[in-house]
């Protein structure tokens, strides 16, 4: 060995990193904003609303934060992959509509109800795909397939429901909204289950480790022998099923096939993404992460909820939290460098 | 040797949060200097130039300028002093111009406060005369070459009335006649009477120009000699703090069989056709001038691009190569020529960078096993000694030599059969050099067929067994080991020794 290894080098690094999270190695402030900021500004955010708002901390508006949360946190999560890759897929939202339309068409046309959620999960997914061929293969920008997606998706829904809810009062598989597993409500049961699953692929698998190494740098993925048009695929393919497992979850829970659900749902699922400080450019984030930025914006309307904030001031005041998070996200990065 | 210095610099100390990046360091510019500081990546160079361009300020010590002490605590206050640095990443705006990009922030405007465009091209004109640059001043910058960008640059100091000029590898990216364009330049503003501190890692460069010699080593000021008083010996053992014998570390070595056969290879714009052989054991020399296709049949060779014409054998069986992941399949690895853009995960961990060609290898049913990871990269981390906290550190806080290391442990991991290497010691420091230098032989000793595309002659001809000299997309020519010098190879490069038959 030779004497010119660097100190600047050679510090530590934190235990148990893993890609897109190994960031500073001092233990100064930067990094522990990195490692425990976001989890940090939801503790802080909870104390805030259990002082503010009258009957906030109790187990009953716990669930009720996290039921309203998770279709965000599926949502989200889906899109972590997606941004992850440098990419978007503003399509979600209206793929909510339709792929929860399509399970109530097949219950109403007699389908079981496993069949009715499965078909929902798939018909989200199969537009993801189409997102993810269009984005790989035709080498399209993800922002204008998706934007197409959001519109003609959206016009789909109409097309299916004649403009009109379809409601069954009856619907089969309602429990996927309104059940409760082991005393917790089932949607809070699928989203942890899906940001689990998300993280375990992200984590532990091949896959995972593609998905940032294209983010990271799609060129040198692809001499390293890496076959990114079809990783970039199943990355659309997974954001698309989760918004199918959340349309289903929607429809579930308002009995009904609704054309309007989820507008702008697209854009609260990349707010909780970004506060979750994963990074617009790619190739670091993490789904845990992610969860974590959509409790914020929860436990944020439940609370001004709770304390009857009117709800214009409750969008400005969403809207003004989720960029200040990105302000601090960012000037630690300009402090840093 | 008279004259009171330009710039001086006593005693300057800097730290950053648990690392000092200067300890002491005094550096001294005269009027008509050209000064070459020298150092290994680390050295404190950087940290020093950024303390010129007043990104930085010294914990203690002293700057003075014409003797009078000064505060160097902004880039406009740098400029005000007459201090321009030119750094490797050049500083314009692609999308503009080369007269706006010259006037950025003074613009000329007429008696409505409009941009006056007349005299923004004028005055271009007369600022791209005094660098005796040869550019149209109404070209976008993004449209110029590296070296073109380079001289805008100059000549927007120049302009400036700059008379501290700072080069950061100025040649790093430049072609060989640009390079001595810039020569030129360098000697014309040395007569005009202005300092220039002048950074590279190239010795031949810095004995042509430089009148003195600082060295760096671990942020402390080591030596400053005029250039007839040290050897180039000297200044690396300077650099790396002990003596160097055989910087190539090439070995005896008995190239075997045939393993990778070209013939009539061609991209179907420009490069080819081109016929080569690499043996087992072997390694061979890819030079020629930039744009000769150096690259290009590397890329060729490995599948990164797909060749339209000829056929690629292996071991005498002919293989298909549409993509990377075939030339991985067929044991054939690339070391692409950027480091950074091509082949880095920067904010990835250590790890995660060496085992990206293996994936298959370390998981099964697409679930990563962690202890054949933990196996693959530690192997790799040992034998190539890369100087990491932990497997776990991200790249980007490694240094130059070590991200190159990571880059090679990935395709040594995949133990391949033909190693294609484009500039693997580009941007390096002397010391991993050297390392990477025996990793190569070590790699031809155990069978590996490899080949090194490089620009730097003194390197092809120091390590390769054979070398191949590409001009126009061909192969022009072939020496032996024993009869390459670097006026034969640049003979072939230029197709003079071709004009002579």
């Amino acid at each position: 060995m030779t004497e010119n290894s660097r100190a600047s080098a050679t510090a530590p690094a934190p235990e148990g990193a893993s890609p897109g999270r190994s960031r500073a190695h001092r233990p100064d402030f930067a990094h522990l904003w990195d490692r425990y900021g976001i989890l940090g500004v939801l503790v802080l955010m909870i104390a805030l609303m259990a002082v503010l708002a009258p009957n906030f901390l109790t187990l009953d508006n716990a669930f009720n934060i996290a039921r309203a949360t998770s279709i965000n946190a599926i949502l989200a999560a889906g899109m972590t992959l997606v941004i992850l890759t440098r990419g978007i897929d503003l399509s979600v939202g209206s793929n909510v509509a339709v792929s929860g339309i399509v399970a109530v068409l097949l219950w109403t046309g007699g389908m079981p109800a496993a069949v009715c959620v499965l078909g929902g999960i798939l018909v989200g997914a199969l537009f993801g795909l189409l997102n993810g061929a269009l984005v790989a293969y035709l080498a399209l920008p993800a922002f204008i397939v998706t934007l197409g997606g959001l519109t003609y998706l959206r016009g789909t829904a109409y097309l299916l429901t004649d403009g009109q809810p379809l409601v069954a009062d009856d619907l089969g598989y309602q429990l996927m909204g309104n059940g409760f597993f082991a005393g917790v409500p089932v949607p809070v049961v699928l989203m942890l289950l899906v940001c689990l699953v998300l993280w375990f692929v992200l984590r532990h698998t091949r896959f995972g480790t593609e998905v940032y190494a294209i983010g990271g740098n799609p060129e040198a993925a692809r001499l390293a022998g890496i076959k990114v048009r079809w990783t970039l695929v199943r990355v659309y393919l997974i954001g698309g099923a989760c918004a199918g497992l959340a349309g289903v979850i929607f429809s579930a829970r308002v009995m009904s096939g609704q054309p309007t659900a989820g507008e702008t749902y697209e854009l609260d699922a990349i707010a909780a993404v970004v506060l979750g400080g994963t990074s617009l450019m790619g190739g670091v984030g993490t789904v845990q992460r992610t969860l974590i930025g959509a409790m914020i914006i929860g436990v944020l309307s439940n609370g001004l909820l709770l304390m009857n904030v009117p709800f214009f001031y409750q969008l400005i005041i969403k809207g003004a939290v989720i960029v200040l998070a990105v302000a601090i996200d960012s000037l630690k990065n300009w402090k840093r460098s | 040797m008279s004259g009171s210095p330009l710039l001086r610099m006593d005693g300057v100390s800097k730290s950053f949060p648990g690392v000092r990046a200067l300890t002491g360091v005094s550096f001294e510019l005269r009027p008509g200097e050209v000064h070459a500081l020298m150092g290994e990546n680390g050295a404190g160079k950087s940290t020093l130039i950024k303390m010129l361009a007043g990104v930085h300020s010294p914990d203690s010590g002293s700057i003075e300028i014409d003797g009078h002490p000064v505060t160097v605590d902004s880039p406009q206050r740098a400029a005000d002093l007459g201090i321009a640095v030119i750094h490797q990443e050049l500083n314009l705006a692609p999308n503009l111009s080369v007269a706006q990009n010259l006037a950025l922030g003074r613009e000329p405007r007429n008696r409505w406060g409009l941009l006056d465009r007349s005299r923004l091209r004028e005055e271009a004109v007369a600022k791209l005369e005094r660098v005796g640059a040869d550019i149209d001043p109404d070209t976008r910058v993004g449209r110029l070459s590296v070296g073109m960008q380079q001289l805008v640059e100059i000549a927007r100091a120049v302009a400036q009335d700059a008379r501290v000029l700072v080069l950061d590898e100025p040649t790093a990216a430049l072609s060989e006649s640009e390079t001595q364009q810039l020569f030129t330049l360098v000697e014309e503003m040395r007569r005009r009477g202005m300092g220039l501190v002048y950074i590279s890692h190239r010795m031949e460069e810095v004995y042509q120009l430089a009148d003195r010699v600082t060295v760096f080593r671990d942020g402390q000021w080591v030596d400053t000699s005029s250039r007839e008083d040290v050897t180039p010996e000297q200044v690396v053992s300077h650099m790396v703090g002990r003596e160097f014998t055989d910087l190539y570390a090439r070995t005896r070595r008995a190239p075997g069989e045939v393993v990778l056969e070209a013939r009539g290879l061609g991209d179907g714009s420009g490069v080819g056709p081109v016929d080569l052989r690499l043996r087992a054991g072997e390694v061979v020399g890819l030079a020629g001038l930039i744009g000769a296709g150096r690259t290009e049949v590397a890329r060729l060779l490995f599948g990164a691009d797909p060749a339209r014409t000829g056929e690629i054998r292996l071991a005498d069986r002919p293989v298909r190569l549409r993509n990377p992941r075939d030339g991985i399949d067929n044991g054939i690895g690339l070391v692409p020529e950027s480091r950074k853009e091509q082949a880095l995960f920067l904010d990835m961990a250590v790890r995660d960078n060496i085992v990206v060609t293996g994936l298959g290898e370390v998981s099964d049913l697409g679930v990563l096993r962690g202890t054949r990871i933990t196996r693959r990269v530690t192997e790799q981390v040992e034998t190539l000694r890369v100087r990491c906290s932990s497997a776990l550190q991200r790249v980007r806080h490694l240094s130059g030599g070590n991200q190159q290391k990571v880059v090679l442990g990935r395709w040594l991991a995949i133990q391949p059969r033909v190693l294609l290497l484009d500039e693997p010691t580009r941007g390096v420091d002397i010391g991993a050099k050297h390392e990477i230098y025996k990793i190569i032989d070590g790699l031809a000793r155990d069978g590996v067929a490899v080949l090194v595309v490089s620009s730097d002659l003194p390197e092809v001809l120091g390590i390769s067994d054979r070398i191949l000299v590409m001009r126009n997309g061909e192969i022009a020519g072939e020496l032996d080991h024993d009869e390459a010098t670097e006026e034969s190879v640049m003979l072939h490069a230029t197709g003079v020794a071709n004009g002579a038959h």
